[in-house]
């Protein structure tokens, strides 16, 4: 034990070595804090990703890339309420300060520009700017245009045409058809700086280091695959939300053990995604569990070709009924929500659905009896599942507990495991392409966080493969009616009733088998206070503090 | 000499090239989109041909291998698809990660591994033999993931003594560079030593009963002597097993370095394999191919320096 003890001493006495004394001795001379890994107000997170999300505005890596680097750096025309854990996440001015259809022209949208505000390398943000950093991904004839930033954003706004500046402050947006949830994808095309850009040789790739945004965070260091330093933006246009840390690292760790044992070891200060099957062990190591409902939800989508099982809504409703969807969340150590539709109750969006989706085994069974189908005469199906995959939770674990689940009421379903990124290209190509091999369910996890991601791409007829991912080929006018509503609808609270009523449709016709939502763990020290988990995919960093 | 030199240099040649095509090959069979990496997973159909075209994977496989063997050649390894970035950059910084990681952990591996087999061969059939035995195949056997998740639970979960993983901040090399390595280290130097000792062990016991040993100890030379005659004797041999094990350390860390998220060649394989990222893979597994043919070029070089005999043959 003492040689174990004195072992460890001499190890940590490398917290003298010379390197750090000169830091701490800059540090002290300038008078701010250090943007090493110790440094107090410091934020240590390792993400799930394999690379740091490029800084170039429109980001890769998914939506953790938009978390730590899409929305932190940089910053759209419009953003998300992020300050509440209970409230629903609502849209809120950002960059722009208002904004609005022209009533004589549905066609024309003009949003009026937050004066003042100036990117990271001090140029200012103006109408300019917004129009060029949307030809940056629109106009592949521009200067500016990026294939890979138009690649992660140009498909978030297909129906942006063209974007005029009216004035310093005013842009005008022009789309291709009337689409009321415009300020839904705007939210996406986040603010590069062109005048960092220019200084930087007109290359996006010598711009990664040297990135400018508005965000109140900006990027001190960018090492590829190692890490990347954010420091607080204390010129930052909103006050409430300059942040408080002065620095926060970034690290990509894709291993989940990994996390684990760098949160353990104090090498880091938080962790996204935990492993199930750490979070006790984390608990009572005095860890805390992060976790609210969010935007995601992981079900079945059903195939409404002719001939599919699932054209019957008996059967729908059966299998719906079927899932013992507590025993799941126990299983997953409590990091789930049991689905009742395609978003959370809490969710302005859910409406009030006749059809209770909940675990009722015997009414199941009476549905399955009337279908025709029993556990002595099953109906046999086969399902696309993945074994892993972004946002798939524990698809092995929990589809295995649907197939006991569904057998139990007369469905005996067959597996057709494959790569998560080969489920995803059947899912593209529809249920019809011959590569879905009699398959009648794939299980692909989804974002939900507006009316077109959570409803809309999945049943519009219009939005058939390959035009869009109505995978099942579902089709009802009665729907489309509502959808067309949607689109026409500029009023937010009548827009929200008319997705309200497009969700109690889905969920009273049982569209899907809804099985769960996310509730997006995250592990930290008690150190880190002040943080407030929305439901959202997003969160803000500004009110973090560390003890 | 030289046209030794360049009999082996002739035999190299086509077998990275072989390499690299299979690899290309398999890399196509395996199910998925290269492009999942640069599109959001909502990306329709149309907009992936659309990016598909973009890329010139809309290409046939044969048009696209050939492009790319034409590149490679003149040096242009391509640009990843996830992140843009020029493969050969991308390789140059994870190479020399590795790198220095293979070579900490053969120093650890063959230091340990020879002078354990040493003692193993001179103490042949004894106790201390069998334990050392013992050691070595547990060093062999035990998974070096495993083994790594063990000790990164006891040297940094429990006494907090080493970094858990990454590499630190990458600027100078000094103590707290150098403590992120000390674990990876250890657990890539486990299967070397395990491999190393048992070689240098069976080499040591079967050259001490030779006839050529007797005679030196007949003419009354010392052990000394004796044991440089040994090690002449053996260092062929060692060598062989020595360069073999550097190359799987620099190819086949990938777990380890995933592990401990080791910015290496490994953790850069996993990524372009998890990515489906072609022309980083490609390039990885080429520059990897050809550093191994490399390596065993550069130790049957060095061969007949100790064996005058084999240039010869």
């Amino acid at each position: 034990m003492h040689i174990a003890s004195s072992i460890t001493s001499l190890f940590r006495q490398r917290a003298f070595t010379p390197r750090l004394l000169r830091s701490v001795a800059l540090a002290a001379a300038l008078g701010c804090a250090m943007g090493a890994a110790h440094a107090a107000g410091t934020l240590r997170v390792a993400m799930t990703t394999s690379d740091i999300p490029l800084p170039n505005g429109q980001t890769d890596q998914g939506s953790e890339g938009m978390r730590f680097m899409g929305y932190t750096v940089f910053e759209a025309l419009i953003g998300f309420d992020l300050s509440s854990s209970t409230k629903p996440v609502t849209l809120i001015p950002a960059l722009a300060t208002e904004w609005a259809v022209d009533p004589k022209d549905k066609l024309r949208w003009v949003f009026k520009l937050r004066p003042g505000v100036k990117f990271h390398d001090g140029s200012a943000f103006n109408a300019q700017a917004v129009v060029w950093n949307y030809e940056k991904i629109l106009n592949d004839k521009a200067e500016q245009y990026d294939p890979k930033q138009a690649a992660q954003g140009r498909g978030r706004i297909p129906t942006v045409k063209s974007v005029k500046a009216i004035d310093d402050l005013t842009v005008e947006f022009t789309t291709t058809e009337v689409d009321a949830l415009l300020p839904y994808k705007i939210l996406w095309i986040v603010m590069s700086s062109p005048a960092q850009w220019n200084a930087v040789g007109k290359s996006w790739d010598v711009f990664l280091p040297k990135a400018s945004g508005t965000g109140p965070w900006k990027l001190q260091t960018y090492t590829p695959r190692e890490r990347a330093v954010l420091v607080k933006n204390t010129g930052y246009w909103d006050a409430k939300r300059v942040p408080k840390l002065d620095s926060m690292v970034l690290l990509p760790v894709p291993d989940a053990s990994a996390r684990v044992a760098a949160l353990r070891s104090g090498q880091v200060d938080w962790i996204e995604t935990p492993p199930p099957d750490g979070i006790e062990s984390l608990k009572g190591a005095g860890f805390n569990i992060v976790s609210n409902v969010y935007p995601h939800v992981w079900p079945w989508h059903l195939s409404r070709v002719e001939g599919s099982p699932w054209n019957d809504i008996r059967i729908r409703k059966a299998a719906n009924l079927a899932i013992d969807r507590e025993g799941m969340k126990a299983l997953l150590g409590g990091m789930m929500s049991p689905a009742k539709g395609m978003v959370p109750t809490a969710s302005a969006w859910f409406g009030k659905p006749s059809f209770d989706v909940k675990y009722d085994p015997a009414a199941a069974r009476a549905l399955m009896a009337q279908a025709g189908y029993s556990k002595e005469k099953p109906l046999k199906i086969k399902s696309i599942i993945s074994p892993n995959g972004g946002g798939q939770m524990q698809p092995m674990l929990m589809n295995e507990l649907i197939q006991q689940n569904l057998a139990e009421i007369g469905i005996q379903v067959e597996f057709d495991v494959r790569d998560w990124n080969a489920l995803l290209a059947n899912w593209r190509a529809g249920a019809k392409d011959p590569g879905t091999k009699g398959a009648t369910t794939t299980n692909s996890s989804y974002f939900s966080q507006d009316p077109f991601t959570a409803l809309i791409r999945h049943v519009d007829s219009g939005l058939m493969p390959p035009k869009g991912t109505n995978w099942g080929y579902y089709s009802d006018p009665e729907m489309d009616k509502i959808f067309d509503a949607i689109r026409t609808e500029f009023n937010p609270e009548a827009q929200t009733a008319l997705v309200a009523k497009a969700h109690e449709k889905f969920v009273n016709d049982a569209l899907f088998l809804f099985v769960a939502h996310d509730v997006a763990p995250r592990a930290m020290t008690k150190k880190v206070k002040g943080f407030v988990p929305p439901h959202n995919w997003y969160v803000d960093f500004s009110p973090i503090t560390m003890e | 000499m030289l046209s030794y030199f360049l009999k082996r240099l002739a035999f190299a040649l086509p077998i990275a090239l072989a390499v690299s095509a299979l690899c290309f090959s398999l890399v196509y069979l395996a199910p998925g989109d290269p492009l999942s990496a640069v599109l959001p997973s909502d990306a329709s159909q149309e907009m992936i041909e659309k990016v598909k075209v973009s890329y010139g994977l809309d290409k046939p496989i044969a048009v696209q291998y050939a492009i790319w063997l034409s590149r490679a050649l003149q040096g242009d390894l391509g640009q990843s698809i996830s992140t843009g970035r020029a493969v050969a950059s991308e390789i140059g910084a994870a190479i020399g990660n590795s790198l220095v990681l293979a070579l900490l952990a053969s120093s650890i591996g063959f230091t340990l591994g020879a002078a354990l087999g040493v003692i193993g061969g001179y103490t042949h059939g004894s106790k201390l033999d069998r334990l050392l035995s013992a050691i070595a195949i547990s060093g062999v056997s035990i998974p070096h993931y495993w083994l790594g998740i063990v000790l990164v639970a006891i040297f940094s979960v429990k006494l907090n003594m080493l970094p858990a993983m990454g590499a630190g901040s990458s600027d100078l090399w000094n103590w707290d560079r150098f403590s992120y390595m000390i674990l990876p280290a250890i657990t890539l130097a486990a299967i070397p030593t395990g491999i190393v000792m048992r070689s240098v062990r069976a080499l040591v016991a079967d050259t001490l009963n030779r006839e050529f040993v007797n005679g030196l100890v007949a003419k009354g030379m010392g052990r000394r002597t004796v044991f440089r005659h040994l090690v002449k004797n053996i260092a062929p041999t060692a060598l062989a097993v020595i360069g073999v094990q550097l190359g799987y350390l620099m190819a086949g860390s990938i777990l380890v370095e995933t592990v401990f998220s080791w910015p290496g060649t490994g953790l850069l394989l996993n990524n372009a394999i998890q990515q489906r990222d072609i022309p980083l893979l490609q390039g990885t597994i080429l520059v990897l191919a050809m550093f191994f043919v490399l390596l065993n070029l550069l130790v049957d070089m060095l061969q007949p320096l100790f064996d005058p005999r084999i240039s010869r043959s």
